[in-house]
Formats: C-alpha cells, structure tokens, sequence
C-alpha cells in the first residue's frame, strides 16, 4: 500500500517520513529506509507523479562542470591565477585559459587580472576532490571594471535569473543596471548609485521569498511602486 | 525525606518549557536557538569552507568541528573563565560525535563544517541543550542530514525517575542522584549519545531510555516546526 504523505511545495525537514511504499522512487534530496522515503535535507518537497524530489532551500555552492561563476583572484603564481569560488574550494585558472592575448615569458602576470580583481569565468573541470580549473574563453566571460558585488544564496540563483532570464531581464530594464549573475551565488551590478541599490533591494526581496509562487508579478510591482517614489 | 514532587510543580515525565528559533544570526550559514527552561543554547554553523592547518583535512570527506562556550556569567555559581576549559573541551567533542553520525559530508573532501554553540544562560542540560540548537543550525545550513538529533537529560533523584532534571534536582543531596544525558536520531530511535554521572540500576536505566525516546520525539517536532516557521513566515 503506498501513500505519499507530504504534499506538494511544502517543506520538509530531515528525518521526515515523506512517503511510504516500494513503487514510489526516492529522488534528490531523500533516501530510502526500508519502506519508507525519508528527507535527507531541509528542502521543498516536489511531487512529480511517483518520485518525490527535495529542492534545496539553503546551503553553501558546490562547483559543478559548466557553470558561470564570479571569482575575485585571491593569488597569482608563475603559471596563472588562484580564484576564490565563494565555496569551500579555490579554482585555478592557467595563463593559457585566461586570455587569447599573446603572454609573454615571465611577464608580470598582474598586468591582466591583479590580486582583488572580479572576474566572470567558467569552470572546466571539477575533480572528485573538488580541484577546480576555470576558463574565461567564452562569450560573456570578462573582467568586472567598477560597480559592485553582492553575495545571494546560491541556491536562489535560479528564481534570481528566471525562466530564460525574465527575472533578471525585468530587473535590468526597470532600474537600467548592468547585472551579471554568477552561478555561485555572486551578482555584480553596475549603474547609477540609486538604481544599483535599487536592484540590490529587488535581488534581496527575491531571495527572501523565492519559495512563493507569483514572485514575478510581486517584484513587477515593488520595481513599478520604487520607481515611481 | 524522600523526593515527593519536583520544585517547579512540573510532572515527573515533564520538561521544562522549550522555545526555538531558526535564522537566528545573519552572518551564519545555518543558526538556531533553543531554550529549554533558563538555558539557552545558540548555534551558528559556518561551512563547509577551507581548512587550515591542512595536516586537519581529510581527503576522504570533511569534518566536522564543535565548539562549546559558556557565557562567563552565565550560570548561577562562579563566573565561567572564559576561553576553553576540561569541561567545554570535552562537551564538544562528545557533541561533534552525537552530531557525526547523521551527517554526510562525503561531498566536501578536505574542507570543514564549523558549528559554535555558544550559552548565554545555563541551569543544568546544557550540553543536551547545545546539541538541539546545533542539529537545528546544521539543518538550515542546507547540509545532507539523515536526521535531526535530539536530546535531552533524564535521571532518578532519590527514588524518582524524571526528564529534564533542573540544577536544584541535579544538586538534591538527601538521596542519590544520576544525571543521564541522552541524543538520539529521533525517527529512527538510534542513540548517538549517552552519558552518565551518578548511580541507576538497570532496570530503571531501561525504563528511563523508554521515556527519554518519547520526549526526544516531542523535541523533534518542537525543531521541525521551528525549522519550518523560517520559511512560513516570509508567507505572512
């Protein structure tokens, strides 16, 4: 007799007996105790037909292959750049990776990305003890000249960008800021003083109730109603 | 005299009152608070970040790091000196091992999860305390857990057996004492800790395991709704 005991969208705490039954699969998030689905995390239980799935409602970023990130280099050796990921783990970018411009043997590697420096890049690889190499060939990957950087939970990066980026879109036109959002949960945003703080405020809103539905239509109105003051 | 009633009126299977808050401190990847009674535990946890010294990492999968502190005034005898003592050192080892085992940082080779539990006001099961703030943090530090932890300190004074003995019933000196805290992963009913400090025969040790189960699950729910109440709020 299986029996899905959670329901959807709500949110489940570790231990939590989600489900019981063997023809009832137990997705991200949960294990499997005899019978039962149990919660490995905190998370927002999502019921899709016979899996039950947590998604993560909090935690630090884990590097994954492909994601866009925003590092700020923390060290420059003989053969590229030490970047901090706003993990647990540093990335190395090699000089070959960093730039198509010609380098010249024992050249003062500062010149391109000096110690403090944010850049957009790419991570490559991820090694299972969590050595990671990063790119910046790429469309979009680049130095950040100016404006500044927040931090956001990572995992609220996705409700931050949107479904195709409307979210960040929607942000950008009302308040008429350059933002980039990195994956590990970094957003540089550039403009005129008022409006950057502007977007921190609707970023900051967005994380906080990231969880609720309608979101869009809330930030709409709260961009509309500030603009407008 | 025998031991006819506890001081505060409370029933002999009865804790204190118990209040918890999740989200409590902003700069923390995951916080809590718990009080149970007149102690307080709060607990932030930082992580999983880098570790130094690296001779401390373990390539196999991270670490986990507890430290306890008393607040110097914070309970009812002398001033607590501050800094580590015999005592605080070996409350957080034993919480890091009542902790270890539902976590799973297998995920996080060569890095560390830093939890600090710090207690602001203490009278008796502070430690059972720290645990519950702790298991709570680690939880809303979005870490894989496959329980909560909770825990709470039962015993027998004089010829009773009771939950959640206060620093009066502790102390009682007309008969004998055992103070006996207790975590366990409360679905499960796996102990992870277990201390004693005084005298309890086996049969009554066995009894109290029984209770101690039952309030270690009312402790659960008083932590699950908390850590739900995080996020229910925002609604409102």
């Amino acid at each position: 007799m299986s029996k899905i005991i959670v329901s959807d969208k709500s949110i489940a705490v570790p231990g939590e007996t989600l489900a019981t039954g063997m023809d009832i699969l137990p997705g991200a998030g949960t294990y499997r105790e005899g019978e039962k689905i149990v919660a490995n995390r905190l998370g927002l239980a999502m019921v899709d037909g016979r899996t039950i799935k947590l998604l993560p409602l909090a935690g630090r970023y884990i590097p994954k292959t492909g994601d866009t990130i925003i590092c700020k280099v923390i060290d420059v050796s003989f053969s590229g750049w030490r970047l901090d990921t706003n993990s647990a783990y540093s990335a190395m970018m090699s000089m070959k990776d960093a730039t198509s411009e010609f380098i010249q043997r024992g050249a003062n590697l500062t010149q391109y990305y000096d110690l403090g420096d944010y850049v957009v890049c790419k991570i490559v690889n991820v090694t299972s003890q969590k050595l990671i190499d990063v790119s910046m060939k790429g469309p979009g990957l680049r130095k950040l000249k100016g404006g500044r950087t927040i931090e956001v939970d990572p995992n609220k990066v996705p409700r931050i960008i949107g479904k195709q980026g409307s979210m960040v879109t929607m942000i950008k036109d009302a308040t008429r800021c350059s933002i980039t959002v990195g994956q590990n949960g970094l957003v540089w945003i550039l403009g005129d003083p008022m409006s950057e703080l502007l977007a921190i405020e609707a970023i900051k809103k967005i994380e906080k109730e990231s969880h609720l539905s309608g979101l869009t239509d809330k930030i709409k109105e709260f961009l509309e109603k500030s603009i407008k003051h | 005299m025998t031991y006819k009633q506890r001081i505060d009126n409370r029933g002999f299977d009865e804790t204190r009152p118990i209040e918890a808050k999740v989200g409590v401190i902003a700069r923390a990847d995951g916080s809590a608070v718990f009080k149970i009674g007149n102690t307080w535990a709060y607990a932030a946890v930082y992580g999983p970040r880098n570790l130094h010294p690296k001779f401390l990492q373990d390539p196999q999968k991270g670490i986990l790091r507890c430290n306890y502190n008393m607040m110097p005034f914070s309970s009812s005898g002398e001033r607590v000196r501050p800094g580590g003592s015999r005592r605080s050192k070996e409350i957080s080892l034993v919480t890091e091992k009542a902790l270890l085992p539902v976590l799973d940082l297998d995920e996080y080779p060569n890095s560390v999860v830093d939890v600090f539990i710090e207690l602001p006001q203490t009278e008796a099961g502070s430690r059972c305390a720290g645990i519950c703030a702790a298991s709570m943090a680690l939880a809303d530090a979005g870490l894989d857990m496959k329980d909560l932890v909770s825990a709470v300190s039962f015993g027998r004074v004089d010829d009773k057996l009771l939950v959640d003995l206060d620093y009066s019933e502790e102390s009682y000196a007309d008969g004998p004492v055992a103070d006996i805290p207790i975590a366990m992963m409360p679905n499960s009913g796996k102990v992870t800790l277990l201390q004693m400090d005084g005298e309890v025969s086996k049969e009554d040790l066995m009894n109290l395991l029984e209770k101690a189960k039952k309030v270690c699950m009312d402790i659960y729910e008083v932590q699950r709704n908390a850590l739900r109440e995080k996020y229910h709020e925002v609604e409102e």
